[in-house]
């Protein structure tokens, strides 16, 4: 067992899956010589080489169609965009090619392929380095989108979307890089569907995804300490959504919060409650509430900021309000 | 190339085009859907390029990708008409198992790498196409074909310099016929001529008569060999035509009877025709022996196939929209324990 950042271990699934299969190659901009903007491929350039570890021009749509390109021919490319605001750039190849193509070609041509790319706010980027975007890629048909909430799943989910035949996109955070968990030495894998149950409790249910499960797990410390039993659950992946463990845990708290980084119209905390309503409507004794982004474009001011995006307190705020004691 | 090389070559542009004619019947029965875009005018381009690359599918043979003009081009590379056809009919036998359309024809099996209606998205899928197989040193290539239309997207700057700046293997074909859509070159871009604008990204280039089989094949062979020996890119343009309108919808307003006809005279099919028959290697009697013999198979063999394949079963909907047989190690669910 090893103390591992989350930056790391994404670079020790890349080490890992490069040294497995000469087929994986990792592409983006100032990946290579430079190290990656986050450091998660630092050292793979001098260990592998400029053509397996591929620095590319600013051309986010084109490089990304190359990496779908490659994938079609059996090659499994990660590819790092930098801030998922650049991702809008290349919406082009993931959604109309790399979501698609499967479908399209009637199941005969598969994009193996991997997008990873931050996708939060963080630390006075301002508006267009801070786009949270995760409800407009769990929207789309042919992808599968994950959220790996630290160290443990971003590398085994990272090694796994590797060697699935589906294209995946991995929302990271800029401000969980740094987190740091135990990591067994020994290889693992995490699968890409399937929620996790991360704290259990009684009274009420706290549904997080990327950052907001460390909100969530912070606000479920506070109601403990005001005696009430919080289960906090991470999605893992926006895409499918685990709606099973969702309503089990309903069922049982018959409360639930759902906290979003993203804004909240159209979003994730939308989805997630339409289909408890959908499935165990009945189990709820209080109205869902869900915490999320404020409806503006990401201020560069810090106390704007922090006001625009949800904390620990509103998700604890949130609880209390479906608890009843405000 | 052989005597009987020069009549198969005739035979496949004679073949082509009466295929399109009876996609173009079968729209107007209804029996085609969506949009129909045919590729009539510019069969020399598709089937003399083609005809100097290495087509057959398998790790030997090269990959081919295009737009949304995508049915000559399939056929060239080894699709069978009869799924291509199917397609375009919707039927589970099609290439695409009826999901794709016309505008959306893949045969892996030919490495035919499928037909895209965005345009311009073939130029990045093209060059990755080319950097798997570099990587894997088979010593393919990939053939990219798009119409001057393309050459307006980002994604023709993008990838012309990732292409030259990484030397991949790709053969980019220019189909100049002038109009995106229906807006003429000379309204919508700076220069007519298109393999001008890669000079700013280092790569070979350069320009041909599109209508005459012979002169394609020539330039194509001079362009496919340097590719796959230098490993490096090439643009390759072709002046052509296409006789129909941009898709089924076209009334063709936005250009003259007279331009038209000027082409017309210069027909890829009459062209290489009239060189066979004065080269003593086919008459007029052959020539009419070879349409009728094409129209047979097409309407007794390749129509037939289409009309009588099944439909998808709206059971299957979903079906192909992620692997439909996931390793359950990287898939999951994870277990939660309640």
């Amino acid at each position: 067992m090893a103390q591992l950042a989350y930056w790391e271990a994404i670079r020790r699934a890349h080490d890992e899956e490069m040294t497995n299969d000469p087929l994986v190659f990792a592409m983006g901009e100032d990946i290579g010589v430079a190290g990656g903007t986050y450091k998660a491929t630092s050292g793979l350039y001098t260990k592998y080489g400029a053509e397996r570890v591929i620095d590319t021009p600013i051309s986010e749509n084109s490089y990304t169609g190359i990496g779908i390109g490659a994938s079609m021919v059996g090659m499994r490319p990660i590819i790092e965009i930098m801030s998922i605001n650049f991702a809008l750039l290349a919406l082009d190849t993931i959604v109309n090619a790399a979501a698609k193509i499967r479908y399209m070609s009637g199941g005969r041509v598969h994009c193996p392929l991997v997008i990873r790319t931050p996708g939060g706010t963080a630390h006075q980027l301002a508006a267009q380095h801070s786009a949270r975007l995760a409800r407009m890629f769990m929207s789309t048909s042919g992808l599968r989108v994950v959220t790996p909430r630290g160290p443990i799943d971003a590398y085994g989910m990272l090694k796994s979307a590797v060697r699935c035949n589906d294209p995946v996109v991995i929302i990271e955070h800029e401000r969980m890089y740094n987190i740091k968990e135990e990591m067994p030495d020994t290889e693992f894998f995490r699968p890409l569907e399937g929620a996790e149950i991360v704290r259990k409790g009684e009274d009420i249910t706290l549904i997080g995804y990327n950052y907001s499960v460390h909100l969530c797990l912070e606000a479920a410390k506070r109601l403990e300490k005001d005696g009430v039993s919080a289960e906090v659950v991470d999605l893992r992946s926006l895409k499918p959504i685990d709606r099973e463990t969702i309503r089990r845990s309903v069922e049982k708290t018959h409360r639930v919060v759902v906290a979003e980084e993203d804004e909240a119209p159209v979003g994730v905390g939308a989805e997630i409650i339409t289909g408890i309503m959908e499935d165990c409507f009945f189990a709820l004794d209080s109205q869902p509430v869900r915490i999320h982004a404020a409806d503006v474009p990401v201020p560069y001011n810090a106390q704007l900021e922090k006001a625009a995006i949800p904390s620990a307190d509103d998700v604890y705020q949130g609880a209390l309000k479906v608890l009843g004691k405000i | 190339m052989t005597d009987a090389d020069k009549k198969r070559l005739l035979r496949e542009m004679i073949f082509f085009r009466r295929f399109e004619d009876r996609t173009f019947e079968a729209y107007m029965e209804r029996k085609i859907g969506g949009f129909l875009h045919l590729y009539s005018g510019q069969e020399a381009v598709a089937t003399g390029v083609l005809e100097m690359a290495k087509m057959g599918g398998g790790d030997k043979a090269d990959y081919v990708i295009t737009g949304y003009r995508d049915h000559v081009h399939a056929l060239k590379a080894g699709a069978p008409a009869r799924e291509v056809m199917a397609e375009l009919y919707g039927k589970e036998t099609g290439s695409s198992r009826g999901r794709g359309g016309s505008m959306h024809i893949f045969d892996p099996t030919a490495n035919f790498m499928g037909g895209y209606a965005l345009v311009g998205q073939p130029f990045p899928l093209a060059a990755g196409l080319a950097l798997g197989c570099k990587h894997k040193k088979t010593n393919q290539i990939a053939i990219c074909f798009l119409g001057d239309g393309a050459n307006n997207q980002g994604t023709f700057h993008e990838t012309m310099n990732m292409a030259s700046v990484w030397n991949l293997p790709v053969l980019f074909v220019c189909e100049n016929n002038m109009y995106a859509i229906g807006t003429h070159i000379d309204r919508s871009t700076a220069v007519r001529d298109q393999y001008k604008r890669v000079c700013g990204y280092n790569m070979k280039a350069s320009q041909h008569d599109g209508m005459d089989i012979d002169v394609v094949m020539k330039a194509a062979k001079t362009a496919v060999d340097y590719v796959r020996k230098e490993s490096k890119p090439y643009f390759i343009e072709f002046m052509t035509y296409r006789f129909r309108g941009h898709s089924m919808s076209d009334a063709k307003g936005y250009r003259t009877k007279e331009e038209e006809a000027e082409w017309e005279k210069r027909d890829p099919i009459n062209i290489y025709k009239a060189r066979l028959i004065e080269a003593g290697l086919i008459t007029d009697a052959d020539v009419k022996k070879m349409q009728d013999d094409v129209q047979n198979e097409i309407e007794t063999d390749i129509i037939k196939f289409a009309e009588q394949s099944p439909e998808p079963k709206v059971a299957e909907l979903t079906r192909y929209v992620l692997d439909d047989n996931p390793d359950p190690r990287w898939i999951g669910p994870l277990q939660n324990k309640y």
